[in-house]
């Protein structure tokens, strides 16, 4: 998984927790919970909704380097299972 | 012989529109079933019968509003009474803005019997379905019934994707869907589905508007706030959640809530409510979690006995919580009677929040967003997590000296995070 694919993963779990927002107007290196409104349930969630559909397990003390879509992405394309 | 009537589900509600039957007249109903779904000006809410008995009569047609307290439906069976009120107080004596069906004194006044903790009813609760006009059933999340409501769709000429219709289907079906317009189209000034969902939207203001310029009105409030070193529980948690599967993982949130549900059942002046010129304490601990809407809104259902739940219990039981607050798939035991309220503004929010508290209740917890902090330790500077942890309370009740030891419980509650972890049967 690059991280075009993985982004776009990452996107459509965004998209189906805060459905009001459009991705494209947000800056994707920045914090997804202010710039998307996403509470720390929302976060965990999305957390949670990326380890099931690619295998990525984020722990908590990678929190800081996955906090925007950008981050994400990134960390999931280099950790993803081959 | 008796009625199932408009539950009051929130001090806010004086009517609700019933949007959908779940039974039919000959159908037995037992305690915890949900039976209807009603539209408050806030949501879509599954509304549960706490009797056992057989329908007789429906009373109410779908599409109807009646006042709090109307009968919906007429119920035959061994001791059967009304929800009315659910498991929290009884409506008010306020003046209604529409004259009540002729209300029985006794029935509005006297408090429901005890029920059963609803835990133990999950199990035989009715899915949400209602039936096609071949005898099949449809399912249909609430949030899609009142969409349906809204925009005059028969639930029953719809086609649902993956099994149960949403709001999209709904949507599809009127031909106002969003993605109906084409791209490369001028918009309209108002999208075909807009005036219904502001107008839910304005209802819903106006509801909020109106119950907290009646806390501001009648409950003398006092203030208090204490700063909490979250360093143990910040700690703690890490420490926990570091073996964890995400799905496992537990939240400050959580956390926190637990801290003030077992604070507040040694502190019977902080939980209950005050009806009537009367404060009446509630022996169980059913926590309000004010829920922002996306888009705007405030939602407090409860989760209830939280003072007894694990973390591990109650951590699952919030998200699910929120999660259909947001969606609109609340149940009117939820609704109707948390004992008092949190409000944590969370991660994004701001440091401190003086609560408006929720009539009847008579006291309010808020949290501000964790912030580092320079703070004296033991005579040197140290750097911690801060928490600034606010009461609203009523004078009615209790004075700021009492409202001080609850915030102390809170905070002693916090310090000692291991001994939040547990559930008591």
């Amino acid at each position: 998984m690059n991280v075009d694919e993985s982004r776009s993963v990452v996107a459509g779990l965004v998209e189906q927790i805060a459905p009001d927002v459009d991705l494209t107007s947000i800056d994707p290196e920045r914090d997804m919970r202010r710039e998307v409104d996403l509470d720390s349930l929302d976060f965990q969630t999305l957390v949670e909704q990326v380890a099931e559909a690619t295998g990525v397990e984020i722990p908590e003390t990678d929190y800081p380097q996955v906090r925007s879509l950008t981050g994400m992405s990134e960390y999931i394309a280099a950790h993803v299972p081959s | 012989m008796g009625d199932f009537r408009m539950p009051s589900l929130g001090a806010d509600m004086t009517e609700g529109t019933l949007l959908e039957w779940l039974v039919h007249p000959g159908d037995v109903v037992h305690r915890g079933d949900i039976i209807a779904v009603v539209d408050t000006s806030k949501s879509a809410i599954d509304v549960e019968v706490f009797e056992e008995g057989r329908v007789v009569e429906l009373l109410v047609q779908p599409g109807t509003t009646v006042p709090v307290g109307a009968p919906l439906a007429r119920l035959d069976g061994v001791g059967v009474a009304t929800d009315e009120g659910g498991r929290g107080p009884q409506p008010e004596a306020t003046p209604k803005p529409k004259p009540k069906p002729k209300p029985k004194p006794e029935e509005t006044l006297t408090p429901a019997p005890s029920p059963v903790p609803p835990a133990k009813e999950a199990a035989r609760r009715a899915p949400a379905a209602q039936q096609h006009r071949d005898g099949s059933h449809i399912a249909a999340s609430p949030f899609a019934r009142r969409r349906a409501q809204e925009l005059g769709v028969d639930l029953s000429t719809v086609v649902g994707h993956g099994g149960v219709i949403s709001v999209a289907d709904v949507e599809a079906a009127a031909g106002s869907g969003p993605s109906e317009a084409p791209p490369e189209s001028v918009p309209p000034a108002q999208p075909p589905s807009a005036p219904a969902a502001s107008d839910h939207a304005a209802a819903m203001r106006q509801a909020i508007g109106a119950l907290m310029a009646r806390s501001k009105r009648e409950i003398p409030h006092y203030y208090l706030q204490t700063t909490i070193d979250m360093s143990a529980a910040l700690d703690w948690l890490s420490g926990l959640n570091a073996e964890r599967t995400v799905a496992e993982r537990v939240l400050p949130a959580a956390l926190l809530l637990k801290a003030v549900a077992v604070s507040a059942r040694g502190m019977p002046d902080m939980n209950g409510f005050f009806v009537d010129g009367n404060f009446r304490p509630q022996d169980h601990v059913h926590v309000g979690v004010a829920v922002s809407l996306r888009g705007g809104g405030l939602i407090a259902p409860a989760l209830h006995d939280a003072d007894l739940a694990s973390l591990d219990d109650l951590m699952p039981r919030m998200k699910d919580l929120v999660q259909r607050a947001r969606s609109g798939r609340l149940r009117s035991s939820e609704m109707s009677d948390p004992t008092l309220t949190v409000t944590n503004l969370g991660e994004q929010g701001a440091e401190l929040v003086h609560g408006v508290i929720y009539p009847p209740q008579v006291s309010l917890v808020g949290f501000g967003r964790i912030v580092e902090r320079p703070i004296a330790v033991q005579g040197m500077l140290a750097v911690r997590p801060l928490l600034v942890a606010t009461l609203a309370a009523d004078h009615r009740v209790s004075d700021g000296h009492r409202g001080g030891l609850f915030l102390a419980a809170i905070d002693a509650a916090l310090q000692s995070p291991e001994n939040l972890q547990g559930g008591t049967s």
